[in-house]
């Protein structure tokens, strides 16, 4: 099967930053958008354009501007379902960031207003993650246990990077409430097989939740062929701004869950003593929203999905292959993850024998203007199981290139020359 | 290419060859600092005797700038009065901490003076001030 045409250097034209320098006369070299994406021309004008002629608040404003600033708000929140594929517009949840949307499916656990048991969580409850989570997606598994005093376990990670799921049937069982696992890893690049898992979920009358952040904006993700429960992800690294991240949630469970936050826009009706509550998804949408991030994000869909996500796939494909390739010729390069392009994206996590990465990340900067990141990514405990303090990664997206891998080969040469 | 002028050979040789790396007894104070940033991480012992640092043993992991700069420490402070490196101390950590705007006053510094060209990297003046906050600290510690 054919996939759409991709021209990388079309693509790149589409991205101004791209195109800059950076100071010395180095050319930039991206490789973080795991970290954060550039963006599109597309979504910056699109953004610009709304602040220019179409601000207002939204949801309460009568006047032209109040139904236009609306109209594009709601609007993305249609663009932002059929990308997904949620079945309900009304299943999109807009929230500042993908923490933000894991913590409001966390607190809607073990809160006595939540009567639904399938949201009662106390001791002797388990809640289930992964050794490889972003720490988005321990930390407010880690506050709930706390709070109820249920217990939180997971699955480990194998020598390759691979989820481990030999214990599967002993972690999830009748005891486990939610089952909350990463999609692609932020550091070793690994796609989880969801099905697995989830069909044990299943057969214990579990929920699941997909940390989705490294997945929608690489490959497609339609969240009722996944069949989960809760899906959450970034605006930021799909190439739309920072401010806006998206829950999407079975329409029947966000129905059931209480508010996250308080506040305007999520109520129906206000007393001195008491507020009911509007109906999902604005229940969780307390005070103004971002609003000209959502139209950013919105145009950052509608850009994806001109380019193709089955075409931005390959290409991520071809790099990561290249980018292993590559990599495995250096002497003393370590890859912490999976070494072959089966079931993993455009991430590649390394360490360097006797050099520390933010050594390399220095030079890598300084001297060929190569952008990665160093540190543990937010996954320390990944880090710890692999006995390393830190790595050095980098991340492809659509608008990378092969010279680009070898500018960051080259640049590894050179760190090691200097600290060889 | 201001990094690699950040990476002075002074600092290389001290990552690549450490002075004085390794706990050692007897000791008055230990203490155990980190970078939560980058997770950088030193302990660190002091052995004092009569206003003297008799010997700063460390052992450690991080970037080079930590490391180098454990090492330089051990050196200019093993041997001296903990007065007069308490006060290279405190001259270390202006220089560190003025952006790169600050003249370094060599005679104080002795070999640190390598470590100028960090100031102007935000993110790594931690890397360089790590082991010589713990000593800092190690001997508060040690005269409490």
């Amino acid at each position: 099967m054919s996939v759409p045409s991709f021209d990388v250097e079309r693509v790149r034209k589409d991205f101004p930053i791209l195109s800059r320098e950076l100071p010395g006369g180095r050319p930039l070299v991206y490789l973080d958008s795991g970290n954060s994406s550039q963006k599109p021309a597309q979504v910056i004008d699109t953004m610009r354009d709304h602040l220019a002629q179409h601000y207002s608040n939204v949801g309460r404003a009568l006047h032209a501007l109040g139904s236009e600033s609306t109209e594009a708000y709601e609007a993305a929140r249609d663009k932002i379902a059929q990308f997904v594929g949620a079945s309900s517009r009304d299943e999109i949840v807009f929230t500042k960031n993908a923490s933000e949307a894991i913590n409001l499916v966390a607190y809607g656990f073990g809160n006595p207003v939540n009567t639904d048991d399938r949201f009662r969580v106390g001791p002797g409850d388990e809640i289930v993650i992964t050794e490889m989570e972003h720490h988005s997606n321990i930390v407010p598994w880690q506050l709930l246990a706390q709070r109820t005093g249920a217990t939180l376990r997971w699955f480990s990670v194998t020598d390759e990077g691979r989820l481990s799921l030999d214990d599967l049937d002993e972690l999830v069982n009748e005891r486990t409430k939610i089952v909350s696992i990463v999609h692609q890893s932020n550091v070793l690049g690994t796609v989880n097989s969801i099905s697995p898992i989830l069909a044990r979920a299943r057969e214990v009358g579990a929920l699941m939740m997909i940390d989705a952040s490294q997945s929608v904006p690489h490959q497609r993700v339609d969240v009722t062929d996944l069949d989960v429960d809760f899906v959450a992800f970034t605006g930021h690294k799909m190439l739309g701004p920072s401010g806006i991240g998206v829950l999407w949630g079975r329409r029947e469970l966000l129905d059931a869950m209480p508010p996250f936050l308080g506040g305007g826009e999520m109520i129906e009706a206000v007393w001195m003593d008491h507020s009911t509550y509007a109906p999902v998804p604005h229940k969780f949408e307390a005070g103004t929203p971002p609003i000209v991030e959502a139209v950013g994000l919105g145009a950052a869909a509608d850009y994806l999905t001109s380019i193709g996500m089955d075409a931005i796939k390959q290409h991520e494909r071809e790099l990561t292959a290249y980018a292993l390739d590559a990599l495995a010729e250096l002497p003393g390069l370590r890859i912490v993850g999976p070494r072959t392009v089966i079931a993993r994206g455009g991430t590649v996590s390394f360490t360097l024998d006797g050099i520390h990465p933010h050594d390399v990340g220095q030079i890598l900067d300084d001297v060929f203007g190569v952008a990665v990141r160093v540190g543990h990514h937010c996954a320390r405990p990944l880090h710890l199981r692999f006995g390393i303090p830190a790595t050095t990664r980098a991340s492809f997206y659509l608008y990378n290139t092969t010279a680009e891998i070898d500018a960051l080969v080259r640049g590894l040469h050179h760190v090691q020359k200097v600290f060889g | 290419m201001i990094a690699e002028s950040m990476y002075q050979e002074l600092i290389l040789e001290h990552y690549k060859h450490p002075q004085g790396r390794g706990l050692r007894e007897p000791y008055d104070a230990e203490v155990h600092h980190v970078n939560p940033t980058c997770g950088d991480e030193v302990t660190l012992r002091v052995k004092l005797d009569d206003g003297k640092v008799l010997d700063v043993s460390y052992d450690g992991q991080g970037c080079s700038i930590s490391q180098a700069a454990a090492s330089v420490l051990h050196e200019l402070a093993t041997g001296s009065t903990v007065e007069e490196t308490l006060s290279v101390v405190d001259e270390f950590t202006r220089l560190m901490q003025g952006r790169g705007q600050i003249e370094a006053d060599e005679d104080v510094l002795g070999d640190a003076v390598a470590f100028a060209g960090v100031a102007k990297f935000p993110a790594r003046v931690k890397c360089a001030l790590l082991s010589w906050m713990a000593f800092k600290d190690a001997v508060l510690r040690s005269q409490a």
